[in-house]
């Protein structure tokens, strides 16, 4: 039994821990399959994460919270649209240059607004998003089996980790059941067909854009609003690289992102909670090896030893009208 | 890289669009100033000051110079032919293992001037070794350098913090980094250079790692333009298809130029390491590699653009900490804005004022920018 608490246990921590994942993944799944390369999602998140915190610090709302974590997140897509849609630069070297702004700009800020070494104010409850209890919850937990799964794995978490997965279905059906899905993942394969078809390129890709930055905004506002209370200086930690990742393990499909973010976050969780411990057959493993697991993982899959990741195909390159 | 756009007169290429890129990017971080509440004029004052206005300013300048010419060129070097290496840090931290590995248990026996050259070897060869595998796998399995760079920075700092914190870390000690060297591997200052000027040093950790980045700066000039390798770097950068018919074997140019690449990025952990803390600890690189790509982007991935822009983001490092000490609304995180500024005004909208420009220039003398040949083009 205790095995059991043991493992539910670590499966709500993977689904605490692979949240942030799964948004940025989805995130970075709009623009990539316009064919728009993405590699400022860590940024994008770091100053929804940002706005997020301080403006519910200061208008003590976690939705108005939410909303400027968003809004700051989408004007940062647009200037790497700016960048690589209108002015077709470099979409790799426009996406390096969001992260350092975000992470320059979140510090600095921060410490000028609020003085507390480049933290946010920490958030009272009313300011971050609780959890939901589902109904019958607590009446239920000591049930064998049941008890444990409903109370502890389903019920109990914020409304966003919720968004989150249903964005998993939401963006399957808007990818491949809607005209602007269908549009977008045209724009991604073949841009010149779509604007011989009278669409404008760059418009599709701005919005597909425009979602990349809503989902990012979202992914920063569960770090600094859910999982943590208020913001912290580099909080995203390499997460928007782990999304990336991510990305590619799923093959830029939204319900293998899903599965790759839950592996991924398992690692995470794993690797917290097996510190130090030893593990069967294997023996101890050190906690940097769990942590550079799922960059290895991708190195791999990339190599194509795994099956082989196909990006999109106009992804990267800038779309010039015939002249 | 060929970009849709008309030829302007190479001084308008090479000085005025840098610097009007150069210009508009620091006047956005102008306006992060005002938006903390803080004068941008007096902060630029300071920190141009505080970078050259004494002895000691000039020297640790220099020193950051010294940390960014390495990986500038090692960016550079890779984006000639046509790679985006954004590995440039984990191949620095890397190359930190190799000079440990050299130091440990040499420092005390050999003299500087033998050390010296084995450490640049050992850093070079740990540096290009971290370069060679993402370079192997997007050679043989096409997979692509910019995701696998940036995977290999990670498992760098990974293999790093589990050495640092096991292997490397003396017996008793609680700090994750390896012993102080001694003897061999402090390398000689370079600061009585400065002094013959009739400045003041008090101390400053300038060394002769200084003249090997710009001996390496020579060299690569050498290469890139005075070689058949670096040619056909140029070339591969240019036009894949074109090498391949040119009979340009696609998987050693892209392995050589990468293996170049990572071991001036390894070579930069001289600086800070022997040059300076005299140990290895954990993230010593801090960010350099990715300066790299400021640097590099510029300097316009040329040698003398990059030692310049180099020296630039030195001063914004040094000045940069006199100005957080004068003005306490700004941290050393400005200089992080700066970089991502010049980064996105001078690589990615590179080309945002050029049609522009270019109207300038065609009003006055259509010839000079061959309006002839590209009439009706989409700018």
């Amino acid at each position: 039994m205790d095995i059991f608490i043991a493992i539910v246990q670590i499966l709500d921590s993977t689904i605490r821990l692979s949240v942030p994942l799964l948004l940025a993944c989805l995130a970075g799944l709009y623009s990539e399959r316009a064919g728009v390369f993405d590699i400022g999602l860590e940024g994008k998140m770091l100053v929804g994460a940002f706005a997020g915190a301080s403006a519910a610090a200061v208008f003590h709302s976690a939705f108005i919270g939410l909303g400027m974590a968003i809004l700051i997140s989408v004007a940062f897509a647009m200037v790497h649209g700016f960048a690589s849609i209108t002015h077709r630069g470099n979409q790799i070297v426009s996406g390096v240059a969001i992260n350092f702004i975000a992470a320059g700009s979140t510090i600095m800020l921060g410490q000028a607004w609020f003085q507390q070494g480049g933290r946010t104010p920490a958030l009272q409850p009313g300011e971050r998003f609780e959890a939901i209890v589902w109904p019958g919850a607590d009446a239920i937990r000591d049930v064998p089996i049941i008890g444990p799964i409903y109370s502890e794995l389903l019920s109990g978490h914020s409304i966003l980790v919720y968004i989150a997965f249903l964005m998993v279905p939401f963006t399957w059906w808007v990818l491949f059941r809607t005209r602007f899905g269908l549009r977008m993942r045209a724009v991604g394969e073949n841009p010149a067909a779509v604007d011989t078809a009278g669409i404008s390129v760059a418009w599709l890709r701005y919005r597909a854009l425009i979602c990349t930055g809503i989902l990012t905004g979202i992914a920063g506002a569960y770090l600094s609003m859910v999982q943590n209370g208020g913001f912290v200086k580099d909080m995203t930690a390499g997460k928007g690289y782990i999304a990336l990742a991510a990305l590619i393990f799923a093959k830029w499909k939204p319900v293998n992102a899903m599965f790759a973010c839950l592996l991924f976050g398992f690692l995470d969780a794993a690797s917290i909670r097996l510190q130090g411990s030893p593990l069967p057959l294997v023996g101890k493993v050190p906690a940097q090896f769990m942590q550079a697991l799922p960059y290895v993982l991708t190195v791999i899959l990339l190599a194509g030893f795994i099956g082989k990741a196909i990006p999109p195909r106009a992804g990267g390159v800038p779309y010039v009208k015939e002249r | 890289m060929s970009t849709p756009y008309a030829k302007l007169p190479a001084w308008a290429d090479y000085g005025l669009i840098p610097l009007i890129n150069l210009s508009v990017a620091f006047i956005v971080a102008g306006l992060v100033v005002v938006l903390v509440g803080e004068n941008p004029f007096r902060a630029a004052v300071i920190l141009v000051e505080g970078a050259f206005g004494k002895g000691t300013g000039i020297a640790f300048t220099l020193f950051y110079a010294t940390t960014f010419i390495f990986t500038g060129l090692s960016v550079a070097v890779a984006a000639h032919c046509g790679l985006f290496n954004i590995g440039s840090e984990g191949q620095a931290y890397i190359g930190g293992l190799g000079i440990a590995l050299v130091c440990l248990p040499l420092d005390s026996i050999l003299p500087w001037w033998v050390l010296f050259p084995l450490a640049i070897v050992a850093s070079a060869a740990f540096g290009a070794l971290w370069g060679f595998i993402p370079a192997y796998l997007q050679a043989k399995r096409g997979s692509h350098i910019v995701i696998t760079t940036i995977m290999f920075n990670f498992i760098a700092a990974s293999v790093m913090v589990y050495l640092l914190v096991g292997l490397l870390k003396p017996a008793g000690s609680q700090a994750p980094q390896t012993r102080n060297f001694v003897g061999g591997a402090e390398l000689p200052k370079l600061n009585w250079v400065i002094e013959l000027f009739g400045a003041k040093i008090r101390s400053a950790p300038l060394n002769i790692c200084f003249l090997l980045a710009l001996l390496m700066a020579f060299l690569v000039w050498l290469l890139i333009w005075r070689t058949r390798l670096g040619y056909e770097m140029r070339t591969y950068g240019h036009s894949p298809k074109a090498a391949r018919y040119a009979g340009i074997s696609e998987t050693r140019i892209i392995i050589t130029a990468m293996m170049i690449s990572g071991a001036l990025a390894g070579m930069m952990a001289l600086n800070p390491v022997m040059g300076d803390q005299h140990n290895v600890a954990i993230d010593f690189v801090s960010g350099a590699g990715f300066v790299g790509i400021a640097v590099a982007l510029m300097g316009r991935l040329h040698p003398i653009g990059i030692v310049l822009a180099a020296i630039l983001f030195g001063m914004l490092y040094q000045g940069g900490a006199e100005l957080s000490f004068e003005m306490p609304a700004i941290t050393r995180d400005m200089i992080v804005i700066i970089q991502g500024l010049v980064i996105l005004f001078a690589g990615a909208l590179e080309h945002m004022f050029r049609p522009y420009i270019q109207a300038i220039f065609a009003s006055f003398s259509p010839k000079s920018v061959g309006m002839e040949a590209v009439k009706g083009k989409g700018a």
